[in-house]
């Protein structure tokens, strides 16, 4: 591959008070700084989210004209698969320098719905609304149950993801958890149910937040400021969209995506150093780590072979709506070694999987930089 | 959304009357003989366009199901149990199960019809006494 990644930031986290449009272009600006660009080096853009037209927004807001736009909409997952996009762009030579960007003020604006928005169009609002889903919740609950069911494990076992994950907050200035006590199994048992087996505890954080990477080709990347991150692979798979579509819960897009990304970057599970894998509840760790082939089925939760989510992840750190750009801007701090406490020593190559919807969409990006 | 503006469009439109009689309909394939679930112009099996509706025995094992203690949308009572009911014929519903608190993954059940205001139901499911199949 011969496309890197030269920037990338996070916006300010948290509870803002900020408007998602400053947030965005706060994230964009800090990353562009990061990569020593400027927003007139930029001639393409990918974001989501705001507004009907949301990379033409962007485009006006940072005053540029792009020759390179996607603002398609896949939920969270949407991220990853930018960066495939953005790598096939610059390959072309249809733009040189991408800014893949998001950001959200829901929790400011107090925007999030639990039941989500269901467009009267779709066969679910007459099929799945009438019986009240939590939207996205409900469907990684009942994933969660098949997951539990399947293997004869119970909640405690995904409350140790849950655990871990606010260990790692605890490493982040960052994370929205980062100066609250360590979890226990207990805690995370005794919290409110939601949508059982998940409690409170289980989900991940409503915050605002987002961020912004910046990539353009290998080449160039080596006369930029920082040690360029190598876009190695990538995959994607789109699944389904209603909750009543998938004939097995638990065989994931994530395999096929996994499968792809590896095969294009040559490599396998056991090259991976580092792992950001999109946690909207705990149960997604699990499998993603199982469905990407860290373990066997059934052995996620037990899995330490691979430091993951050294954020904190949706669960503990961050989780603005559409957490998939900060998986990202997670791997590629921890592929320079900029991260302090949480820093796992000598990362070479990250994966980040992202998981958009109701485990709709998966996309996964290997990066790695040289030895 | 209220209950009685749930969305019907023209390929769904027979499912829905059906409802009114208490009868659960599948479309099935008449190239291919995939039943498929909800009802589709195309069939996701072989994507022929020629399906045709039948009616399902209306027997079932859970495939998964949560116990929703929040409420989707403010006012309704909770909690409530939202499942994937696989049929007997093979095609997966979400649904209500109705007349047990703690039911489990591959529990045998059974449909039964929730009334809504403008004369259509809501298909739902309770646990199945007689199923050869029950397992506790
Ligand atoms: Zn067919």
């Amino acid at each position: 591959m011969s496309v890197a990644v030269v920037g990338a930031a996070e916006c300010d986290l948290g509870r803002t008070g900020r408007s998602a449009q400053h947030l965005l272009a706060q994230g964009v600006g800090r990353a562009l700084d990061d990569a020593g660009l400027s927003p007139c080096d930029v001639d393409g853009l990918a974001t989501t989210g705001l507004g009907r037209f949301p990379a033409t927004q962007l485009a006006d807001q940072l005053g540029i004209r792009p020759a390179w736009t996607d603002s398609t909409a896949a939920g969270g997952a949407v991220f990853e698969m930018y960066v495939a996009r953005a790598a096939q762009a610059i390959e072309a030579g249809q733009c040189s320098v991408v800014v893949i960007a998001y950001a959200s003020n829901q929790r400011s604006a107090r925007s999030r719905s639990i039941g989500g928005a269901y467009d009267p169009a779709t066969p679910e609002a007459q099929f799945e609304q009438p019986y009240q889903p939590l939207w996205p919740l409900s469907y990684y609950a009942l994933l969660a149950q098949r997951y539990l069911h399947t293997y004869a494990l119970d909640r405690s076992d995904l409350a140790s993801i849950a655990v871990r994950a606010r260990a790692y907050a605890r490493l982040n200035p960052a994370a929205f958890r980062y100066a609250e006590p360590p979890l226990t199994v207990d805690d995370v048992l005794g919290a409110p149910m939601v949508s059982s087996p998940l409690g409170v505890l289980d989900c991940c954080l409503v915050t605002d937040g987002g961020g912004a990477i910046v990539l353009t080709s290998a080449a160039r990347a080596r006369h930029l400021r920082r040690e360029p991150v190598l876009v190695l692979g990538y995959g994607e798979a789109v699944t389904h969209s209603a909750m009543a579509s998938p004939d097995d819960l638990l065989a994931t897009g994530a395999a096929e995506a996994g499968a792809r990304a590896y095969a294009r970057a040559a490599l396998g599970p056991a090259d991976v150093d580092v792992a950001q894998i999109y946690d909207a509840a705990t149960v997604s760790v699990p499998l993603a780590l199982e469905q990407l082939g860290f373990c066997a089925p059934g052995e996620g939760t037990a899995f330490t072979g691979v430091p993951v989510n050294t954020t904190g992840g949706g669960l503990s750190y961050c989780h603005p709506g559409q957490l998939g750009v900060l998986l990202l801007v997670e791997a590629v701090r921890q592929l320079r070694g900029e991260c302090g406490a949480r820093q796992v020593a000598g990362a070479r190559t990250a994966l980040v999987h992202g998981i958009g919807g109701i485990g709709s969409s998966h996309a996964t990006v290997l990066l790695g930089v040289r030895p | 959304m209220t209950e009685d503006e749930i969305p019907v469009d023209e390929v769904t439109a027979p499912w829905w009357d059906a409802t009114r009689d208490g009868r659960l309909l599948l479309q099935r394939c008449t190239r291919c003989a995939c039943a498929q679930h909800p009802p589709r112009l195309l069939c996701t099996a072989c994507g022929a366009g020629d399906l045709s509706f039948e009616e399902a025995t209306g027997t079932g094992i859970v495939d998964s199901f949560t116990v929703v203690h929040r409420a989707a949308v403010p006012g309704t009572a909770v909690p409530y149990v939202l499942a994937r009911v696989r049929l007997a014929e093979g095609p997966i519903l979400l649904t209500h199960l109705t007349g047990t608190a703690e039911p489990h993954c591959d529990q045998p059940v059974r449909l039964a019809w929730r009334p809504l205001p403008d004369g259509r139901r809501l298909p739902v499911f309770h646990p199945d006494p007689e199923s050869p199949w029950t397992s506790s």
